[in-house]
């Protein structure tokens, strides 16, 4: 039996937990997760841009509700817990729902604060914490005017910027006389306040609020000076308060926080803690990176790895107002015992203080240019004894020992421990090693392997440059040309252009004219090598080389067992066959049966040793294979048409079967299908396959490029035609084309709009050319018509194995 | 030490392709690589126990077929971002005949 581990929060920390802990024992526990907003989990920092409509709230989504399903994670979205029961470890939902735990993650994070001020209760006075406050800000910003926030911190400052982006006229109300006090002294804060004051934000300061007026909504604030304000909407953004009420009830130890030991264990110790919530030696944190790292320590312990201690984070901090450079970190203000390094420009904007004791930096605040931020915070955290270049220090790592290497970017002159990404804790080293192991050339590939600027995003211009700096000249033409996989430098054009120009007939020929690194290359282009000969030479074939789908001439299940489909042509079957698959089913033990989307009849959890007998009866029965497990000519669906249905305008099934009789058994570079309708209703939905016809009353419309996949895609008009002869001259031409053009595992949707539907349109409306690309499938088709279900059956073929070697051992 | 079975001829295996051999407890995967050096696998992905007998062989390592793993065929580690671990066994080829040693 698995244990039951309950999370409680589906934030920031919390689901980091999971993630760590899915990446130690992805099977160890039944997850079940509680969160009281009504989605998946999001990145919480990226709210201020969201606001400022820089991204959307689709762009911050961390996990869908898809990626809970896929790790078979229980997500009880938009229900509040409202008790923790540690005699009968229960946690009891709002709504009545219970789950019983054997361990239990507490990751409830904070709250605003809300001042308690007369009328805070109004209508329009929030905070700023989630995605239900930025509704109501932007739903505000399209009826009202004037906004205040009270509080001139980060987050305040953030939700000021986004509501000014919403068009609102917004004043920032700040009880003491500079901004951001916590992470900047006066001068940086008074050159900030310029620059948001230039942008058009009006600041209040030296302002205590006394009173919220108006009556249902508010309409203004009055202040302790006796001033007013007039105001459609007010955010509080004063502070955060650790959300323990929960864990308090429960009766576990609280202070300010949640109270956890160095293993993120609360006093209970079935019970973890981690994010805004947690007070740890004395410390509650309100930035991510600490509680990634917090997140990191439990999942350790969770998967009883037990190796794992918290010891507390420094942190540093950047202010995501767009066009703002700022950073912050450790002691900047100092005192009689330190030193202070000081440069102002105030025309051109820029201001740097480093603070130091003993020749250490203890303290940074940078403005206008924040570069060597990450550099300084690696000195201070490292304890680096900076004497030896004190004199140049405000300058900037790039300019230490720089002869001649003027031009050399800051990026590269940083130590590959130097930390890029302050959130996740992502090195230089690791970037670097990642872009080149892996072939990486788009910040989204970097984000994905490292998580490096995959949080706050303010590093993202540091990794890019990071990016072009390891890919040299690559990074900017990156799209047009990247490798096929890590084993080769050249573009899947330039290995097919290589396999024509210079006849090369193997995969070891490949491998060496193109000066692969690998012997044997990997599975993404052993794949797509033995495709690309295939094509060029019909009858090429290397079993070895392919998915274990296409060996066994089967799809493989998640269990290990495959599926069997046998082809039906256009859809119609006869009685007899209907009995004869009936028969197999009984046979061989089949799970389950299914009709599928493509219209044809799939039987389920077939053990791979009896797949060669199984074919055999079907083969004798007249089926061949359905080929539903390749990347290959699938189905062609057809509506009844003009034989049955009183719409009908032409033989749609009698055309589907041609059709399918022409392409039946083709590989490709992905999976094809085709589709046939009688008349513009569309019964057969053409209009989403690779090739799709709608007949008229004139002719046969001609479609392609459809897919109704994850990304449906409506098809594009080709062209309209006559005859039943010249849809299967078009037909034959059109997937010759592709398979001659396209890239491996590249689907017809993508393909046409790489290439263009122009230049498609171009090559087959001329005759000739349309002609030889018909011809050359004809050829190509001859050995891929030939049956592997008959050919295994009759021994014709023994290239797999599909017998265990069955050993007793004593 | 337990002794050494015999399992099959190596005529048997395709090169870089694979053999399951079933036993009482357990599968267990045989891969023959390029060089004709036989590696034995236990046949379970250390991610969601995918057979990996059936993935796609390259150099010492093979790749799971259901959700693209790497695994190195002399360690039993996954490779790459991913982690994990599954059982290997001793394997010698003797005249073209396989022997797989059990624990
Ligand atoms: C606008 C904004 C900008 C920010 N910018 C930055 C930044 O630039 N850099 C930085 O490092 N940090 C930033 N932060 C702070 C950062 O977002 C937080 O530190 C982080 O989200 C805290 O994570 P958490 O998991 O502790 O809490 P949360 O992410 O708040 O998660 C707690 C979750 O628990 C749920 N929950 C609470 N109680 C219950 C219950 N009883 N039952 C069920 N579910 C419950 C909540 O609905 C919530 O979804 C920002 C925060 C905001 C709001
Ligand atoms: S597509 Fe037209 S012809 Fe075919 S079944 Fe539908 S209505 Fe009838
Ligand atoms: S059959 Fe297709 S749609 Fe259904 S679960 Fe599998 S991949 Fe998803
Ligand atoms: S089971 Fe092997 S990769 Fe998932």
């Amino acid at each position: 039996m698995k244990e039951n581990l309950v999370l409680i929060g589906n934030g920031m920390a919390g689901m980091r937990t999971i993630e760590e802990l899915l990446k130690l024992a992805p099977e160890k526990y039944n997850i079940t997760v509680f969160g009281e907003e009504p989605y998946g989990n999001y990145n919480r920092i990226m709210l201020s841009p969201v606001l400022a409509n820089e991204k959307t709230l689709d762009e911050i989504m961390l996990n869908d509700e898809q990626w809970y399903a896929d790790n078979n994670i229980k997500l009880e979205k938009g229900k509040k817990v409202v008790e923790i029961n540690r005699a009968r470890r229960e946690v009891i939902a709002e709504d009545g729902t219970v789950a019983p735990y054997d361990r239990l993650i507490i990751a409830t994070g904070s709250t605003s604060f809300m001042l308690p001020l007369p009328g805070a209760d109004k209508y329009g006075v929030i905070g700023f914490r989630d995605v239900a406050d930025v509704d109501m800000m932007i739903e505000a910003a399209q009826q009202y005017k004037k906004a205040v926030v009270i509080g001139g911190g980060l987050l305040g400052l953030e939700a000021a910027n986004g509501l000014m982006k919403q068009g609102m006229d917004v004043t920032v109300v700040h009880l003491l006389d500079t901004l951001m006090e916590r992470q900047l002294d006066k001068p940086a804060a008074k050159m900030l306040q310029q620059s948001l004051e230039d942008r058009g934000m009006k600041f209040l300061m030296d302002h205590a609020t006394e009173e919220i007026l108006g009556d249902d909504r508010v309409t203004g604030l009055r202040f302790t000076n006796g001033d007013e304000v007039e105001a459609d909407l007010v955010v509080m953004a004063v502070g955060i308060k650790p959300n323990i009420e929960l864990a308090q009830k429960a009766g576990l130890h609280c202070e300010r926080g949640i109270v956890v030991s160095d293993t993120m264990q609360t006093f209970d110790p079935r019970i973890w803690s981690v994010g805004e919530c947690v007070q740890h030696r004395g410390v509650t944190y309100g930035l991510v990176a600490p509680l990634f790292e917090q997140a990191k320590v439990a999942a350790n312990h969770l998967a009883e790895f037990g190796i794992a201690r918290y010891e507390g984070t420094v942190t540093s901090t950047k202010l995501k107002v767009t066009g703002i450079e700022l950073f912050s970190a450790g002691d900047f203000h100092g005192d009689e015992t330190t030193e202070e390094l000081l440069f102002h420009d105030v025309a051109g904007g820029t201001y740097k203080k480093l603070v130091l004791k003993d020749n250490i930096i203890i303290g940074a605040v940078l403005y206008g240019d924040t570069v060597d931020g990450t550099w300084y915070f690696q000195l201070m955290r490292d304890g680096t004894d900076v004497s030896d270049f004190r004199n140049t220090l405000l300058f900037g790592q790039a300019h230490l020992g720089d002869a001649g290497h003027g031009d050399e970017t800051r990026v590269a002159a940083m130590p590959d421990d130097a930390e890029i990404c302050g959130c996740n804790g992502v090195c230089k080293g690791e970037i670097v090693q990642a872009i080149t192991d892996k072939k990486l050339f788009t910040l989204e590939e970097v984000r994905a392997h490292t998580k490096a600027s995959a949080s706050c995003g303010s590093c993202t211009g540091l990794v890019e440059s990071l990016l072009a700096h390891t890919l040299g000249g690559d990074y900017s033409e990156a799209p047009s040309k990247k490798p096929m996989c890590g084993c080769t430098d050249y573009s899947h054009d330039e290995v097919r252009a290589a396999i024509r120009e210079h006849g090369l007939k193997s995969q070891e020929e490949i491998r060496q004219m193109m000066e692969w690194k690998t012997p044997d290359g990997c599975a993404a282009c052993r794949t797509a090598l033995n495709y690309y000969l295939l094509c060029e030479y019909p009858g090429y074939d290397d079993p070895e080389s392919r998915f274990i789908n296409e060996r066994a001439h089967g799809n493989i299940q998640k269990d290990g067992s495959y599926s069997v489909v046998p082809r039906m042509f256009g859809g119609l079957c006869t009685p007899q066959e209907l009995r004869a698959i009936a028969d197999v089913a009984e046979k061989y033990d089949v799970k389950e049966m299914k009709v599928t989307g493509g219209q044809r009849i799939d039987m389920f959890g077939i053990k791979k040793e009896d797949l060669p007998a199984m074919w055999k009866d079907l083969s004798e029965a007249g089926f061949v294979s359905g080929h539903a497990y390749g990347k290959a000519m699938r189905t062609c669906k057809t509506c009844v048409g003009k034989t049955w249905c009183r719409m009908g305008t032409q033989d749609s099934t009698g055309l589907g079967v041609k059709l399918e009789e022409l392409t039946w058994g083709s590989w490709m570079p992905h999976k094809f299908k085709l589709a046939v309708s009688g008349c513009p209703r569309n019964c057969a939905e053409a209009t989403i396959k690779d090739f799709g016809v709608v007949c008229v009353d004139s002719g046969y419309e001609l479609h392609i490029g459809g897919n109704g996949g994850i990304k449906v895609r409506v098809t594009d008009f080709l062209t309209k035609v006559d005859t039943e002869e010249e849809v299967l001259e078009w037909c034959g031409a059109f997937c010759q084309l592709y398979r001659e053009d396209a890239h491996y595992l590249e689907r017809t949707a993508p393909w046409v709009e790489r290439v263009g539907l122009q230049k498609i349109k171009d090559i087959l409306e001329d005759e000739k050319q349309r002609k030889t690309l018909h011809e050359r499938f004809l050829v190509s088709q001859k050995p891929a018509q030939i049956d592997p279900w008959k050919a295994y059956a009759e021994g014709e073929r023994s290239d797999h194995f599909f017998e265990p070697i069955k050993l007793k051992v004593s | 030490m337990s002794e050494w079975l015999e399992i099959t001829t190596l005529d048997q295996i395709p090169v870089l392709g694979s053999r399951v051999v079933e036993t009482d407890t357990m599968n267990v995967a045989i891969f023959r690589g390029r060089d004709d050096t036989v590696y034995a696998i236990k046949d379970a992905c250390p991610h969601k126990n995918g057979p990996l007998s059936q993935g796609i062989m390259h150099g010492h390592s093979v790749t799971c077929p259901l959700h693209n793993w790497k695994i190195d065929l002399t360690t039993g580690e996954a490779m790459g971002p991913d982690e994990g671990c599954t059982n290997v066994f001793e394997t010698k080829v003797e005249n073209g005949t396989v022997f797989l040693r059990l624990p």
